[in-house]
């Protein structure tokens, strides 16, 4: 392992990541990467999580083409030189701010979205000129198989690695040095990396997660209410049944509409996904034992169990949980204080929609708040009054596709951000630039002091030149 | 005496609590958000230092025997204009930005909102005890913030002065200064903040950095490196000689963080360097060094201990070729160059912080490279004298420190428009100007969606036709969604 980083240190000192030609041409070999391979992605996918194509394609395959193909057609814009201003009292002097790698950087993905997740940081690793190692979860294997075989195939073996392994070889990773540690999981794990980051001074982005809230409001039609009960449920079931950062994790509605809500809901999940737990199709499946059983468990408090309103079979054999809507559980139970992250959406009824406002603050801040609502007030009090990573109105998931919005968490779902240009920045170093010429020459800047150089100096820091000019001439009292 | 001693309390984790506490209710009820307060204090913090110029003078002499022209340029104008700065362009940084939508979540309109982290820690330096105090303070509080400031108690006088006028002049129910030392910052470590800002060391920025780890708090690091020098011949010696001077001695008598460290020149070249400076140190400094009123001293005995230590190693207190005068008892050194020292002593491998200048001679000027790369760690700042436009261009290309001057010293430092930080040992974040604004503020997407246009293809019952679909769109092609839809693909 130390040799296969050694190799990564080698390579990015050599110079070759640096130049333009190669990162566009990794881009473009990753590219080849999942357009030749969607088949076996696909494959792996059914086999890690049950993930049907058109899931598989929508979130990982599609999300991967879509970034290496923005990154590519905006390469030569990132890598270029931006101008900084610089006042009348430098001339003649040229600011510039200069975007360069980091060096070796370390990517540690998670399992619910083991291709996105893993490529995506990659490809912002690779724009900047960076090597990589890349670490995704064993928890994936057959997705950590496939990268494992395919990723020496098209990319630069000494520069872009992968490597497999549990916790223990995560532990061995952090104990390195690294110019940069991407983390996506949970903040338990990443408090650890960035423990392990605080001994080399190692920035780090962490890509946590949270109980991303839903506020569903009354909407002014039926057919928008139809609309926004098919966006909560592919927004809850969609993304690897419920097992994403970004899923909407519980649901906040007015008493008054709570009843019809869960009715279209039920309607909508059993025309989305099917009738009952022996017929469930278009759906992921839980990952594992593990967490099968983290999930069973929440339903084991009878206070909970006695608030399923929808669902709630499970199948510890196929490692299959319905998708299970449950109305007021009670607030202090795990359920409602965890981070569910899988297929049980709990509904919160409040007497007034403006409670969910203080309802959302009392939790941690969660990485999206999803709100479903007309009111232009209400939109706007959310956006001042909460804090989260992001706000999506009116829908769910989308704000993940789009390439122009950074993506990342604030306060325990995380810090720092990537996707489009943010995924450039995360992994490059801007360095300030200024070039100076030797004339003119500022006489007041140098010792011995006296009372003429701090007048001029002041009026220097004002940028007041009128007042430079007066000084010079005499003319001016201070 | 001793019952002053006594009434002073001890700061401890649970005052640490309260004061967090304390903050957290005022931000929670939403004092520091509004255009008005932050304007408000950033005029007081304005008003503050124009009526108090002699007395935070008076506090630099006292902790760092800083000449007046120093203190009243490099702290006080300094943070003025950062002050003014951010009142001229708060209500443009608080403004959302919009986004540019794609077809993959059309329809759909978005922006990018700013809004503060919420409670934050700026832990501060002694050499620029005013300065890095406050300066990060103007973009915590142009970014809504509430703030406790912990400055360096390395520099009591100014500390004790920070405390009094932050009480007069700001917001106490949302700005607060602690004073103390180590188990003070300690208490205030444990707790949890949503932004951690520090200036000073890489050991202790090891230390905050772990304890920021533990509640997930992202950090600012702004520490420091060995500055190097290149310079080239067939330059304006004199020019060049007097901007690394002013860099050098004239910035706190080389303790500060952009100082240039060390100089690498060529063989033939380093003699007439040698001699430039020995006639410029006597024209800023006059014959007898020890005695200019235009130095600051070595800030404490422990320093001048370290800073003696490494004139003093063997092999390298040979290597003095100017200056070398120490006065203990005034912690006076003079402005002192070596030439040549081993590459392996102590000065050339730790941060120096003070005024001595090695002066490390290659044979080619390109080979400096070498030397630079060699150390193994990034300097907060680089710097080259030359006119040959390909020296510059390798330079700017191959270096890698926080921020590189071609042909001049820390003048970087002024710019506002450029961002202000390091890279691997010298640090992580940026700030000053709109970047310090960003620093504590967290950039916040909002994506508006219609109920219109629903992509039927989004959601299940899954069919190949779909997949198709969903194909064509993410590709972002027309024509493929119309043959998808059409059913031709």
């Amino acid at each position: 392992m130390e040799g296969s980083v050694a190799e990564l240190r080698e390579t990015f000192k050599s110079g070759r990541t640096r130049s333009v030609a190669w990162r566009k041409n990794q881009l473009k070999a990753l590219l080849d990467l999942v357009n030749e391979n969607e088949e076996s992605i696909f494959k792996a996918l059914h086999q890690d999580l049950g993930k049907d194509p058109v899931e598989s394609y929508r979130d990982e395959v599609g999300v991967i083409q879509k970034s290496v193909s923005y990154s590519l057609s905006c390469l030569d814009k990132w890598v270029a030189p931006k101008k900084g201003e610089l006042p009348l009292l430098f001339f003649p002097a040229k600011g510039q701010v200069l975007p360069e790698p980091l060096g070796v950087v370390l990517i540690f993905s998670s399992w619910n979205f083991p291709i996105t997740l893993t490529l995506d940081p990659l490809i912002g690793a690779i724009s900047a000129g960076n090597t990589v190692l890349l670490k995704p979860s064993e928890l994936a294997p057959a997705s950590l198989s496939f990268l494992i075989e395919t990723i020496p195939l098209y990319l630069d073996n000494k520069a872009i690695k992968v490597i497999g392994g549990g916790a223990d070889v995560g532990e061995r990773l952090l104990k390195l040095k690294w110019d940069k540690i991407f983390f996506t999981g949970s903040p338990r794990v990443g408090r650890l990396v960035m423990t392990a980051a605080a001994r080399y001074l190692t920035p780090v982005t962490l890509e946590l997660g949270g109980k991303c809230p839903a506020i569903m409001d009354a909407l002014s039609s039926p057919s928008k209410t139809k609309v926004a009960a098919k966006r909560i449920v592919g927004g809850k079931w969609g993304p690897c049944t419920g097992q994403a950062c970004i899923a909407i994790d519980y649901l906040l509605v007015e008493d008054k509409i709570a009843s019809t809500l869960i009715e279209l809901l039920k309607k909508t999940i059993k025309r989305f996904y099917g009738e009952n737990i022996k017929d469930l199709k278009s759906i992921s499946r839980i990952v594992n034992k593990h967490q099968l059983q983290r999930l069973h468990n929440f339903l084991k408090d009878p206070h909970v169990a006695a608030s399923v309103v929808y669902g709630g079979s499970v199948n510890e054999e196929k490692l299959v949980i319905e998708p299970t809507i449950l109305l007021d559980p009670p607030l202090d139970s795990e359920i409602m204080t965890e981070e569910i992250f899988g297929p049980l959406l709990p509904i919160i009824t409040l007497k007034n929609i403006e409670e969910s406002i203080e309802f959302i603050n009392s939790k941690p801040n969660p990485l999206v708040i999803y709100a479903f609502t007309e009111d232009e007030t209400f939109k706007k009090r959310i956006l001042s009054e909460t804090s989260s990573g992001a706000v999506t109105f009116n829908d769910s998931m989308v704000q993940f596709l789009s390439d122009t919005l950074p993506f990342g968490g604030v306060g325990q779902s995380g810090f720092g951000r990537y996707h489009g240009k943010y995924s450039f920045d995360t992994f490059s170093h801007e360095k300030a630039v200024m070039h100076r010429a030797f004339f003119p020459e500022l006489e007041p800047r140098y010792p011995p002091w006296n009372d003429f150089k701090l007048r001029f100096l002041k009026l220097a820091y004002r940028f007041d030149y009128f007042g430079i000019i007066l000084l010079l001439i005499g003319l001016k009292r201070s | 005496m001793a019952s002053e001693v006594e009434k002073k309390a001890v700061f401890n984790a649970e005052s640490a609590k309260d004061v967090v506490k304390q903050l957290r209710d005022s931000f929670v009820a939403g004092k520091t958000k509004s255009y008005e307060w932050r304007r408000t204090q950033l005029k007081a913090m304005l008003k503050m230092m124009e009526e108090n110029e002699p007395q935070i003078v008076a506090a630099l002499r006292d902790d760092l025997s800083k000449p007046e022209l120093e203190s009243s340029i490099y702290e006080v104008a300094m943070l003025k204009n950062s002050c003014r700065l951010a009142l001229k362009e708060l209500k443009h940084w608080m403004m959302p930005e919009k986004a540019k939508t794609s077809l993959t979540t059309f329809p759909s309109s978005a922006e990018i909102v700013s809004e503060p982290l919420g409670v934050v820690l700026v832990i501060s330096a002694w050499n620029y005890p005013l300065l890095l105090s406050l300066d990060p303070v103007v973009g915590a509080i142009a970014a809504g913030n509430a703030i406790v400031l912990k400055p360096s108690e390395i520099a009591p006088a100014t500390a004790s002065l920070l405390v009094k006028l932050v009480a007069n002049y700001l917001d106490s129910s949302c700005i607060k200064v602690v004073e103390g030392a180590v188990p003070e910052t300690s208490a205030l470590l444990e707790q949890k903040w949503d932004k951690i800002f520090y200036t000073g060391n890489g050991r202790v920025a090891r230390i905050v950095m772990a304890a920021a780890a533990k509640h997930l708090t992202p950090v600012v690091l702004e520490l420091g490196g060995k500055s190097p020098v290149i310079v080239d011949s067939s330059i304006n010696l004199q020019v060049a000689t007097r901007r690394i001077i002013a860099g050098k001695w004239g910035c706190n008598n080389g303790q500060a963080c952009i100082s240039p460290d060390y100089i690498i020149t060529t063989k033939d070249y380093a003699l007439k360097l040698v001699d430039s400076f020995k006639c410029e140190l006597e024209r800023f400094y006059g014959k007898n060094p020890l005695e200019s009123k235009d130095l600051s001293r070595i800030v404490n005995s422990n320093h001048f201990a370290r800073l003696s230590k490494l004139l003093d190693e063997d092999n390298v207190s040979s290597k003095i070729i100017h200056g070398g005068e120490r006065d203990k008892t005034n912690l006076m050194i003079t402005p002192t160059i070596l030439l040549d020292v081993p590459q392996d002593s102590l000065i050339m491998n730790e941060e120096i912080f003070g005024p001595l200048l090695p002066i490390i001679t290659v044979d080619k000027v390109e080979d400096s490279f070498d030397v630079i790369n060699s150390s193994g760690t990034k300097p907060l700042a680089a710097y080259l004298f030359t006119n040959n436009k390909k020296l510059k261009e390798k330079f700017v290309a191959t270096v890698s420190a926080g921020g590189l001057v071609v042909n001049d010293t820390t003048v970087h430092l002024a710019e506002h428009t450029l961002p202000f930080g390091g890279v691997g040992d010298s640090g992580m974040g940026a700030y000053h100007g709109i970047f310090t604004f960003d620093a504590f503020s967290h950039k916040k997407p909002v994506l508006y969606r219609s109920f219109a246009g629903d992509a039927f293809l989004r959601y299940p019952p899954y069919t190949k036709d779909k997949l198709r679909l969903l194909q064509a769109l993410l590709a972002g092609s027309i024509l493929g969604i119309i043959r998808a839809l059409l059913g031709w693909s």
